[in-house]
């Protein structure tokens, strides 16, 4: 058992329990536990032709906040795969970033692309341990050697295997636009343009949704991040800023010089011995 | 009532032209009843990396000292200083780690990277980062935050127009929220030199 003097040391990992017993006690004394940012998500991802096709809003939430306007919710896995979040911020973020290592250093071990279902594995092993309380559902799509794939994974740990597939809070807005207008053999512009509209169905229809529509097209051997790919939401009152006639009260005012940086000029005369 | 509003706090950061400025109200209270005046919500990490600290002031304090420590050893390791963007993966481990029993704290971060490119991002209690262009907001008096920033910011301002803008930004939205005021302290970071101004403001 470490000793308490090493209990600050970097630890190698997993969660720290330390401050439940004090948070249940604030709780119980009715102090309401925080709100964490969540993305009440639209995203949704096909399989066409060639490949996989991604595609997310770019809306973050608290409670009734926008507190992201424009963020990011298409994740990086590995060269060939991608994945959408919805669910609590945090846990998307970090159990992508996790996952997504872990792949990198499968593919040093073995010298081989990753493949998708091995994403999938490890995704789903994650949330399934934490029953659900890593509150993180997610798209996964990718290319590798067995062909293009698709899956939906839930914050418990189930997934489902699909050709066209919604999740987060504009999930029903999306799926009505898939359900009509889906086919098999789509075309990279159909595609896109079917991911897009689905997208566009939930910025508009569902309110935990918003702002832009972010794309990422997976084909064998290729990969285009089209972050930003339709801005239906410009801003269209002005960012001119406001001229202060009076000048706010300061009552003490410090300034501190930094430090030049100072350039050290390898080699030059060896010193004379 | 939310464990956010035992203290009270207002944070704001903005970004100008090849500077930052960072900002937070000076009260501690204890609900509803003032303990401090001259309450620390910022502090200085290096000379070119801000943290600003909102919610819990127990976490807060607890929150900077780990966080000093960290930075020591990495300080110690690299010989060198942490970018900002590092700073801010930092910072979301240590709270992601506490998952399921946070720290009560909002942080929000501003620096200056490589070139002097100024870079601030916000987090909840659990690490999810927020990186913004503009500005970001924290605290208690967040959502008069946003809606001040949102009208007054603008895009590449110089340091002195830039201390004004947030300067306003915080007096007036903190004027708007019973939990924080006692006036403001700010830091305007350029990459010569660092202001700290402390603002008068209401003191009801």
């Amino acid at each position: 058992m470490a000793s308490k003097a090493t209990t600050d040391v970097p630890m190698k990992g997993g969660f720290n329990f330390d401050l439940c017993r004090r948070n249940e006690m604030l709780a119980n004394k009715g102090l309401r536990g925080p709100s964490f940012l969540k993305t009440g998500t639209t995203i949704v991802g096909l399989i066409f032709q060639d490949g996989v096709i991604l595609g997310a809003d770019t809306r973050a939430t608290e409670g009734p906040i926008v507190a992201d306007k424009n963020c990011e919710k298409i994740h990086y896995m590995a060269p060939n795969i991608y994945c959408c979040g919805a669910g609590t911020a945090a846990d998307t973020e970090a159990v992508t970033d996790m996952v997504s290592s872990q792949l990198k250093l499968h593919r040093y071990h073995t010298g081989r692309e990753s493949r998708v279902v091995t994403a999938l594995t490890l995704l789903k092993t994650h949330l399934f341990s934490y029953q659900g309380y890593v509150s993180a559902a997610l798209v996964l799509g990718g290319v590798d050697v067995t062909g293009p794939h698709l899956h939906t994974i839930y914050p418990h740990g189930s997934t489902d295997t699909l050709p066209y597939a919604t999740m987060g809070s504009g999930s029903l807005a999306a799926m009505a636009i898939f359900e009509s207008k889906y086919r098999e053999g789509l075309s990279k512009d159909e595609g896109i343009k079917l991911v897009a509209e689905a997208i566009l169905s939930g910025v508009f229809n569902d309110l935990g949704s918003g702002s832009n529509v972010d794309i990422c097209i997976i084909t064998k051997g290729h990969t285009e991040y089209l972050r930003n790919h339709m801005l239906p939401n410009p801003r269209t009152y002005p960012q001119k800023g406001y001229s202060f006639p009076k000048r706010t009260e300061v009552l003490l005012t410090k300034i501190t010089p930094l430090r030049e940086v100072v350039e050290v000029i390898e080699g030059g005369d060896a010193m004379e011995e | 009532m939310s464990i956010f509003e035992y203290n009270g706090s207002a944070l704001v950061a903005m970004v100008g032209k090849n500077c930052f400025a960072i900002a937070s109200d000076r009260r501690l209270g204890v609900q509803l009843q003032t303990i401090a005046t001259d309450f620390q919500r910022i502090f200085r990490i290096h000379d070119k990396v801000f943290i600003g600290l909102s919610g819990l002031g127990t976490d807060v304090q607890t929150l900077y000292q780990r966080l000093v420590f960290r930075h020591k050893l990495y300080q110690l390791r690299e010989e060198r200083d942490m970018k900002p963007e590092t700073f801010a993966s930092l910072v979301s481990a240590l709270l992601y780690e506490k998952r399921f029993g946070p720290y009560f704290c909002q942080p929000v971060i501003a620096g200056l990277g490589d070139d002097d490119k100024p870079f601030i991002c916000t987090m909840d209690s659990i690490g999810a980062k927020e990186l913004a262009k503009d500005f970001v907001v924290a605290g208690t008096a967040s959502e008069s935050l946003y809606g001040a920033c949102e009208a007054m910011f603008k895009p590449d301002m110089e340091p002195e127009e830039l201390f004004e803008t947030i300067s306003q930004a915080l007096i007036s939205s903190v004027d708007r929220d019973c939990l924080s005021g006692w006036g403001g302290h700010v830091y305007v970071v350029t990459p010569t030199e660092v202001t700290e101004k402390i603002l008068k403001g209401r003191m009801d």
